[in-house]
């Protein structure tokens, strides 16, 4: 479904992206995870058209991207900037419903449904501003789940929620995922939520940021919070994860040299690994 | 002190308390205003210049012009529809053409870099014209009456209009923009969902400098020759017989309509911008 070649991004001279190639098919959840500042944020902009890259391409359903594809939705890492403050919570959900052609109350009433996915619909009524970081955070979810998008890209989306809601949430995208067969790529920073929610973990590397290898994830679809996290798989899979993330490669390839002389890529590795707290 | 007096028996309670204390601010507010009247009524009656009539004297000439016509028009006299109501009605037209091309180029303006940069020096060049210069101008070039008086209204009311939403309108959040592009809101919808509502407080703040101005303006443009109504035409009008009450009347009657005009679009302001209080208080 999406095919990413060579893929490179530079702002000015500054380069944060280099020969990015992946793969996504058609209903996959892929999770994609790295240190912050690896051009996570960057290489989602690419694929949503967002942003220009300055090499390679993005290809979707056979198509070069240019603009941003149609069917697509975006959960932005700075939700709070991403909600109209004027709008109330309902009409911000239900705004990009308008080019689907619905009726306003048709689409109100879609708006308060999705809201009610992520435990909010008593929240519609009210102004993004008088909610908090993890309620803005859940809107800007239910506005894309309300678009009903064939691709969903999801940029750090749980950073500012509780542990319990989190886990929550993780659900909620799983069983939509399954339930509507949305192709959704993820981004995030946490380790365990990149194993416990993809079909496959893409991990980055950065400076320049580089897709540093890739891992099928080979526990059953059917996902739980307790059992999952418990399984020797699970555990054996998120070492692994991590282990990549620390710049660690696999016995069998060559060391890397550039990683080796990264003074602080042991302290990125840590920070990484604790829970986002924004 | 009588205000004090005047409220605290029946302040009892919250709500009894709230609306005490909104009364009481009112009329401290007025004081000043009841006492400085009195002062002028005194001061004017005991010189008896025939230049500074006292307050009574300016409020009874206007009810005599204004105010003297049948209940079924409200009161108001032929008088006022030949001089008040002309008057507004140009001032109203120019201030809705000044706020609709204002808007319209300015949001033009803000989204187009290059246009912007072009175009920047010239208009806070024709920015910085007196109009009031620009009228003889004007008079040349539109039909004396109506239409010249709209044009040199306009001419001075789209400015702050004009600027100020083109700047709000180049300084929406990009994260906004990148969420409607995202979710690939048609051109009309970024401009009525987006970029309107974003500009909206600094349309508001052009908005408040354009009614004055419109107001100056209104004036001004109705001193000049081929005027046949309006206030400023009664005053030219009153001056010409040296009828010291009229002038009077209707300086009077400008300040009141100033201060009447830009209540109301506080007011106005103040319900369509409450996101805006809220969001920032939520911010600090
Ligand atoms: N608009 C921009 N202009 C210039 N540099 C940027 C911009 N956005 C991001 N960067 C830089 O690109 C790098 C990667 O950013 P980003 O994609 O946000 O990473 P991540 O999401 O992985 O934290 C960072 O060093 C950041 O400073
Ligand atoms: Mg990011």
């Amino acid at each position: 479904m999406l095919e990413i070649s060579g893929l490179g991004h530079a702002y000015g001279t500054h380069r944060v992206l280099e020969g990015i190639d992946l793969k996504v098919g058609e209903g996959e959840l892929v999770t994609i995870v790295g240190p912050s500042g690896c051009g996570k944020s960057t290489l989602l902009r690419c694929i949503a058209g967002l942003v220009p890259p300055t090499e390679g391409k993005v290809v979707l359903k056979g198509a070069p991207i240019d603009g941003v594809p149609d069917d697509l939705a975006v959960v932005f890492q700075d939700y709070s900037r991403s909600l109209l403050p004027w709008l109330t919570v309902r009409d911000n959900v239900a705004l990009p419903l308008r080019r689907r052609g619905l009726g306003k109350a048709e689409r109100r009433a879609q708006a308060v449904k999705a809201l009610a996915s992520v435990g909010l619909e008593d929240a519609a009524g009210k102004y993004p501003w008088q909610l908090s970081g993890g309620m803005q955070q859940r809107v800007s979810i239910a506005r894309a789940l309300a678009y009903k998008p064939t691709l969903m890209l999801m940029d750090e989306p749980f950073g500012s929620v509780d542990a319990q809601t989190r886990e929550d949430l993780e659900d909620l995208v799983l069983q939509v995922h399954r339930a509507e067969g949305m192709t959704i790529l993820l981004v995030t920073h946490d380790i365990d939520e990149s194993v416990y929610l993809g079909d496959r973990v893409v991990v980055l590397a950065r400076n320049p940021g580089r897709v540093r290898d890739e891992l099928p994830v080979t526990l059953p679809a059917g996902r739980d919070q307790i059992g999952t996290r418990a399984d020797a798989e699970f555990v054996r899979l998120r070492a692994e994860v991590g282990r990549l993330v620390r710049g660690v490669v696999k016995d069998s390839e060559p060391p890397d040299a550039t990683d080796a002389e990264d003074a602080d890529a042991e302290a990125v590795a840590t920070a990484v690994e604790e829970p986002a707290k924004k | 002190m009588t205000a004090a007096t005047l409220t605290a028996g029946p302040a009892r309670g919250a709500r009894g308390g709230a609306a005490a204390r909104v009364v009481r601010g009112v009329l401290h507010r007025l004081l000043p205003l009841v006492v400085l009247v009195a002062c002028w009524e005194g001061a004017t009656r005991a010189s008896g210049s025939v230049f500074f009539p006292p307050p009574s004297k300016i409020v009874k000439r206007m009810r005599e012009m204004w105010l003297s016509g049948p209940p079924s028009h409200l009161y108001f006299s032929a008088e006022a529809g030949d001089s008040i109501a002309p008057s507004l009605g140009r001032m109203a037209l120019a201030l809705v053409l000044s706020v609709i091309a204002g808007v319209v180029l300015g949001i033009a303006l803000g989204r187009s870099e290059r246009v912007l940069a072009y175009l920047q020096p010239l208009m806070q060049f024709a920015r910085v014209i007196p109009p009031p210069t620009l009228v003889p101008v004007f008079i040349v070039l539109f039909k004396l009456g109506t239409e010249m008086q709209v044009a040199s209204i306009v001419f001075s009311a789209i400015w702050p209009v004009l600027l100020n939403t083109a700047d709000g309108a180049r300084s929406v959040d990009p994260m906004q923009m990148a969420t409607a592009e995202a979710f690939r809101f048609s051109a009309a919808d970024r401009i009525r969902y987006v970029i309107i509502p974003a500009s909206l407080p600094k349309i508001f703040a052009g908005l408040r400098l354009a009614l004055s101005l419109s107001l100056i303006l209104m004036v001004f443009s109705e001193l000049l020759p081929g005027t046949s109504d309006g206030l400023g035409f009664e005053l030219t009008n009153a001056q010409s017989q040296s009828d010291l009450p009229t002038i009077w009347s209707v300086i009077v009657l400008l300040g009141v309509l100033g201060y009447l005009f830009n209540t109301i679009l506080l007011a106005v302001e103040r319900r369509v911008l409450s996101w805006h209080r809220g969001a920032r208080k939520a911010d600090s």
